[in-house]
């Protein structure tokens, strides 16, 4: 590996501060800064698959206008594949691809196939590469009945597919995924993922993916980024994120009868009662196996479960920290 | 080069689909060709060679405007209100990701759109009109080869008024004001409304330097043979011009657009 390969994307300091002008009385405006990314570092090597996440308005988009080269940074050092992407915008684009969940790179009126074609000239993609390139996007993303379908006549799942396969035709080294299963169903999800991981194992592929379904995350990526308020919260393995956040696993106990909360279980707190049915919340990096047994030994247990906590919930925990 | 060929290509075929709105643009422009030619023809009653213009040559005038309109856009349209709307709601974004020059790109996709609509739109009401009136058309081919260049110079000049204008919505949100005061000055300063050389004095003058009079009036006079010898070249040369320098400044406007202003919305 490379110097450049281990630090594909190169992110120092990075801020991003935006002027707002507000009306203050008739003629009078206020100027306002607001710092919409705020000092972040950050690399990722290349190859990596990287899930990007924080509640809206985190700076998760400017940070990848920022990668992309549509937007300049206030302050900081950014490269990504060694170019400065505000720099040399049109040369950085030949070697990115980018997937939005909500807009679509396609073209309305045209077919499928032609959007391909125009996609196809612009990238200058050698025939052979865009014919391999599009059999295995058509295969794995399952496009073959849409290809002679206008892009307006296709369902949510399918355009989004269809964007996906748009990105990729060029063979991309790196790929920024906003949202890219937003709106989705479960199907189309499961599918989009699959093809995702394909990509990046068999290409190398480096994704850097946003967004606000953690199951993405969760299937995807090894290594996550939380960020909020523009700054980087933690950075690390998605396991990590529990310790950070605190967060807590559930024991369900099940009793013989409707008794009152358990209690002198140490290192574990009721946190729920109904009926015969009890909640047990405990620390995620502790054995559940003690507490199992100090119920069991104090209380007439039937049955029992243990719930993993929701990373949505530590990740909700974790802004709700940060706010107060 | 081969990728805006294909973007002029889809522009083309784009258009090529709503044969529908082909068709009514086409009734449009033949009703409203029966509507002026027929005024012309009682303001040339009254006041014969107003401007230098014969009868005949004035109602030439009426149906090359109406053959013209869509693909010159004289009444906006083509694709500036979809760029404003993709710089509105953030979509021009996507544009910029790409590995190619907005501006280019935009220019390819209309060219295809101008060639559509004067095959489309132009050669019915031009037939049309030749069918009911007599016209001054042309017999040497020659001169329609002359007319068909004056008619592509004068689709880049109002393609770049029009891209000036919508990069404007990089910095007013609305652009609905200014696209209203773009289409009456298309309207008026083209000829669209009454030929320039029909406007008396300071104002004649006027109109005759200024960028519209590229986009109809010239490639009217050229298919009338009002230019002929050096003044073909000279009239040329004004379209090219003009053309130059409004694509100059679009360039300039879209390097601050791009490089200054935020994009809206994530």
């Amino acid at each position: 590996m490379t110097a450049d390969d281990a630090a594909f994307i190169e992110v120092d300091g990075v801020e991003k501060v935006f002027t707002v002008r507000r009306r203050a009385g008739w003629v009078r405006r206020e100027r306002r800064e607001v710092r919409a990314v705020d000092g972040i570092s950050f690399r990722v090597p290349r190859g990596e698959m990287v899930g990007y996440i924080g509640p809206n308005g985190a700076g998760k988009s400017t940070t990848i206008k920022m990668l992309t080269g549509i937007l300049v940074p206030s302050g900081g050092r950014l490269r990504v594949a060694g170019i400065d992407p505000a720099a040399d915008r049109t040369r950085l684009a030949r070697r990115m691809g980018v997937v939005f969940g909500q807009r679509t790179t396609l073209w309305w009126d045209l077919p499928l196939r032609d959007s391909y074609a125009l996609v196809r000239r612009m990238y200058r993609i050698p025939d052979d590469r865009f014919r391999v390139n599009l059999e295995r996007c058509v295969e794995l993303l399952d496009l073959a009945e849409l290809l002679e379908v206008p892009v307006r006549q296709l369902s949510l799942g399918q355009r989004m597919r269809g964007d996906i396969a748009a990105a990729l035709l060029h063979d991309p080294e790196v790929l920024y995924l906003d949202e890219p299963t937003i709106g989705l169903d479960v199907i189309s999800k499961a599918k989009v993922r699959e093809f995702l991981r394909e990509v990046n194992a068999e290409q190398g592929t480096t994704v850097l993916l946003t967004t606000h379904d953690l199951t993405d995350i969760e299937q995807l990526c090894r290594r996550v980024m939380v960020i909020d308020h523009g700054r980087v919260m933690y950075d690390g393995g998605l396991e990590g994120l529990h310790a950070v956040g605190e967060s807590e696993r559930t024991l369900v106990v099940d009793l013989e009868r409707e008794l009152p909360p358990i209690t002198g279980i140490p290192g574990a707190r009721t946190v729920r009662v109904e009926g015969p049915r009890q909640w047990l919340a405990f620390p995620a990096t502790a054995s559940a196996a003690p507490l199992v047994s100090a119920v069991a030994a104090a209380y007439p247990l039937v049955d029992l479960s243990v719930r993993e906590p929701d990373i949505e919930d530590v990740i909700a925990k974790m802004y709700a920290e940060r706010a107060g | 080069m081969r990728l805006h060929m294909a973007v002029m290509a889809s522009g083309f075929r784009r258009y090529a689909t709503y044969w529908a709105a082909t068709a009514a643009g086409v009734f449009t422009n033949t009703v409203f060709g029966f509507i002026v030619a027929y005024t012309y023809i009682a303001l040339w009653d009254q006041r014969p060679q107003l401007g230098g213009y014969d009868l005949a040559q004035a109602v030439t005038f009426v149906w090359l405007g109406q053959a013209l309109l869509a693909a010159s856009a004289l009444l906006g349209g083509g694709f500036h209100e979809e760029l404003q709307e993709r710089i509105r709601s953030g979509d021009v974004a996507i544009d910029l990701y790409r590995p190619v020059d907005l501006q280019l790109w935009w220019l390819a996709g209309d060219l295809g759109r101008a060639a559509f609509h004067l095959l489309g739109r132009g050669i019915v009401p031009l037939l049309v009109g030749s069918l009911v009136f007599e016209l001054t058309l042309p017999a040497s081919p020659l001169t329609w080869l002359y007319f068909l260049t004056a008619v592509a110079l004068g689709v880049l000049v109002s393609f770049a008024i029009r891209y000036l204008v919508a990069l404007s919505a990089f910095w007013l949100l609305d652009g609905t004001g200014l696209n209203m005061i773009s289409l009456v000055l298309s309207l008026f300063f083209s000829g669209m409304i009454l030929p320039l050389n029909v406007f008396p004095g300071a104002l004649g003058d006027l109109a005759a330097v200024l960028p519209w009079s590229a986009i109809l009036q010239i490639p009217a006079d050229v298919l009338l043979g009002e230019h002929q010898g050096t003044d073909l070249v000279t009239a040329f040369a004004f379209q090219a011009g003009w053309a130059l320098a409004l694509l100059a400044a679009g360039r300039a406007l879209q390097s601050v657009a791009t490089r200054k202003v935020v994009v809206q919305g994530g």
